[in-house]
């Protein structure tokens, strides 16, 4: 197990490593930095400074280990266009970001999980053909007209749920919460929906097809034959085993997650880090976009590294398995 | 001894059991008209080659045919009740209770993810009204019944922990845990290295035999019939062609298929043989020639063989579903 853990470390390392020369390479391909950061109208003299405070004079090398010694400590530099260090703005927006990513992951695992098993036990019901049906509806629907569809109702027609931003919200130290306020928790309700929809319909299919599947295996039908009764079979002997491929998917699904929000936050305008991104890309602000991508490849490899050590709680044959770890 | 006791209820008593399979092109008629009884404490073997309906007839017992299967006809008795019409939670008291199932496969049986002792106790508790420290004490001593060393600290490990032999013996633990009346086996050491099927089959005979539990065992090898098995009933195309004591089935076969098997079965020590002593290969279910199933490959056929299936009757010791003992079956015709 611990061998196992170290790999799945150097994996992720080696990701964002890879992903931290990607965001590095961005400067020196997008667009000039020196005149991006001193305007065009800037003397020789000016320009030459700066790029030599910068560092831009040195090897690239030496350019990309002071690149991946900062951002380490959180550090991309200044934001071209609103002249603020980058980790102030991500550490503004990242709050709005998670509690939108992390209900909707909430809602999307916890339902799915459950119409999924609710469908695979009762296969031929009324209510599992309606569940099954809005599902195709919910993967085929791209999320920004979920979104707006949501907006028009809730918001446009009924005038029940806020269409745009947080609401109020309550600051903690750095962190700023929506879910003290009514207002903050109202305008919740409509983004985690729409950034949720997809992701839950997606684990829905999957937990039941993957039930359905493991329903069928012998140790089942050899429960079935020592007289275990069937809620048993179903929510112990069968849940179990289904949740370990799901948990893999569905984690990588959650990942992508905080990629999706992009669209999300645009659609609610949501001050997350979504939007920064897109306000960035929109004026080549290089620092920003870079930190944008650190962001998500460091979420993505802490999913999997997670995902990683769940498997070792719910398969016992991991835990134990010299044979299993040798396998592959 | 085991045959003809009259004054002894048996444990199992199948009547005229029929199953069909539903599917688009037709129905299929997979078991036909299958009768034999198991006595307390006997042992039946049940022999024929792959597809003949051994397992069905098994699944049948407990209930646990699935769609699109059904039974069309017939009765199952268990100790005087009837457990064919019983319904779904009937039919589950029964299961693991009253009836414990070994599969072919002891390597899928178990589930992965739970300790084998936990799937024991779970058996027990659910059949018995005992605490859970008693269940645990019973998988406990069911485990080193079984023959696992160490059970103690075995009871706690996960089924990929164990070899496939000592699996099964797991499985004939957990098949036994609520002490039922009969257990049907089917083909239990298939699966298993030669060398540990020996060992399984007799630690199953042993047992059972403590404990006055009826086996009904599934199985290809006509060598473990003859050692273990009091009767054996040998089937051919969905139907019981010849049943009868071990001894008088080996030693004279009536019907020219159980002839053919006996034929097959390996000489003491000898490596198991398969059924292949027969030429020619058993008719799919939806191309079973009208009267004998057997005759395209039986070398004694005669005319009548084709027009009619011929009745299960009795030919000496044994019974045996063949026209070329129709002395036999006019008698009994005439009888009836
Ligand atoms: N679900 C099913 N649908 C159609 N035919 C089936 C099904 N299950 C079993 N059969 C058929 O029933 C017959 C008996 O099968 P089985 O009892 O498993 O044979 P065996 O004697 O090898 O255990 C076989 O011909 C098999 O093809
Ligand atoms: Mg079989």
């Amino acid at each position: 197990m611990f061998a196992f853990a170290i790999r799945s470390l150097a994996q992720g390392v080696l990701v964002l490593v890879t992903v931290a020369f990607i965001a590095f390479s961005m400067f020196r391909f997008v667009g000039d930095p020196v005149v991006n950061m001193l305007g065009q109208e800037a003397t020789q003299q000016d320009r030459q400074e700066l790029t030599e405070r910068l560092g831009l004079n040195d090897p690239w090398p030496i350019q990309f280990a002071r690149f991946l010694g900062n951002a380490a400590q959180g550090e991309f530099g200044v934001s071209y266009r609103q002249g603020r260090k980058v980790s102030d703005l991500i550490k503004e927006r990242l709050p709005a970001t998670l509690e939108l990513a992390v209900l909707s992951a909430i809602f999307a695992t916890g339902l799915g999980v459950l119409l999924g098993v609710y469908a695979a036990i009762n296969r031929t019901g009324f209510v599992s053909n309606v569940i099954m049906t809005t599902s195709l509806i919910g993967v085929s629907l791209p999320t920004f007209l979920i979104g707006i569809g949501l907006i028009y109702i809730f918001a446009v027609e009924l005038r029940w749920l806020p269409s745009f931003g947080r609401g109020d919200v309550v600051r903690l130290g750095w962190w700023s919460t929506g879910l003290l306020t009514e207002s903050g928790r109202k305008s919740l309700i409509l983004p985690v929906l729409t950034l949720g929809f997809f992701q839950l319909t997606l684990i829905m299919r999957l937990v039941r097809a993957e039930m359905l599947e493991v329903m069928r295996a012998d140790f089942i039908r050899f429960a079935r034959a020592r007289g275990i009764a069937d809620r048993s079979i179903e929510l112990r002997h069968a849940l179990r085993n289904t949740l370990i491929p799901v948990v893999t998917i569905a984690g990588l699904q959650l990942g992508s997650v905080i990629a999706f929000a992009i669209v999300t936050e645009t659609v609610f305008q949501w001050p997350g880090l979504g939007a920064l991104f897109v306000n960035a890309v929109q004026f080549a602000d290089v620092p920003v976009m870079s930190a944008y991508l650190m962001f998500v490849a460091a979420v993505f490899v802490i999913v999997n590294l997670t995902v990683d050590l769940l498997y070792f709680i719910l398969d016992p044959r991991l835990r134990s398995g010299r044979r299993v770890a040798k396998g592959h | 001894m085991a045959t003809g006791d009259t004054a002894m209820e048996p444990v199992l008593s199948v009547r005229n059991l029929s199953l069909e399979f539903v599917t688009r092109r037709g129905v299929l008629r997979a078991l036909n008209e299958i009768s034999f009884d198991i006595a307390r404490g006997e042992v039946l073997g049940v022999v024929g080659e792959s597809g003949a309906g051994k397992s069905l007839t098994g699944t049948a017992i407990i209930g646990l045919i699935d769609k699109p299967g059904r039974l069309s006809g017939g009765e199952i008795w268990l100790k005087g009740q009837r457990i064919d019409n019983i319904g779904h939670d009937g039919l589950r008291k029964i299961r693991g209770r009253r009836i414990g199932m070994i599969f072919q496969d002891p390597l899928t049986s178990l589930n992965p993810l739970f300790r084998v002792g936990d799937q024991i106790a779970e058996t027990v508790l659910t059949h018995m009204p005992v605490s859970k420290a008693e269940a645990r004490a019973r998988a406990l001593a069911l485990l080193t019944e079984v023959g696992i060393p160490a059970p103690e600290s075995r009871i706690d490990a996960y089924p990929h922990e164990f070899s496939g032999g000592m699996r099964q013996r797991v499985v004939i633990a957990l098949a036994l845990a609520a002490e039922p009346d009969l257990i049907i086996a089917d083909e239990p050491t298939t699966a298993l290295d030669v060398s540990v099927q020996a060992q399984i089959i007799t630690l199953l005979k042993r047992l059972c035999r403590t404990r006055g539990t009826s086996v009904m065992l599934i199985t290809h090898d006509m060598g473990v019939i003859a050692e273990t098995a009091d009767r054996v009933a040998v089937m051919y195309a969905g139907r019981i062609v010849e049943i009868g004591p071990v001894a008088d089935v080996i030693r004279q076969p009536k019907h020219p298929y159980a002839t053919g098997l006996m034929g097959a079965i390996p000489a003491l020590g000898a490596k198991v043989q398969r059924l292949t002593q027969i030429s020619g290969a058993m008719p799919r279910l939806n191309a079973i020639p009208a009267g004998c199933a057997f005759r395209p490959r039986c070398t004694e056929a005669i005319g009548k063989c084709a027009e009619a299936v011929p009745p299960l009757v009795p030919v000496g010791a044994t019974s045996a579903r063949c026209w070329l003992h129709e002395a036999q079956v006019e008698r009994s015709a005439s009888h009836g």
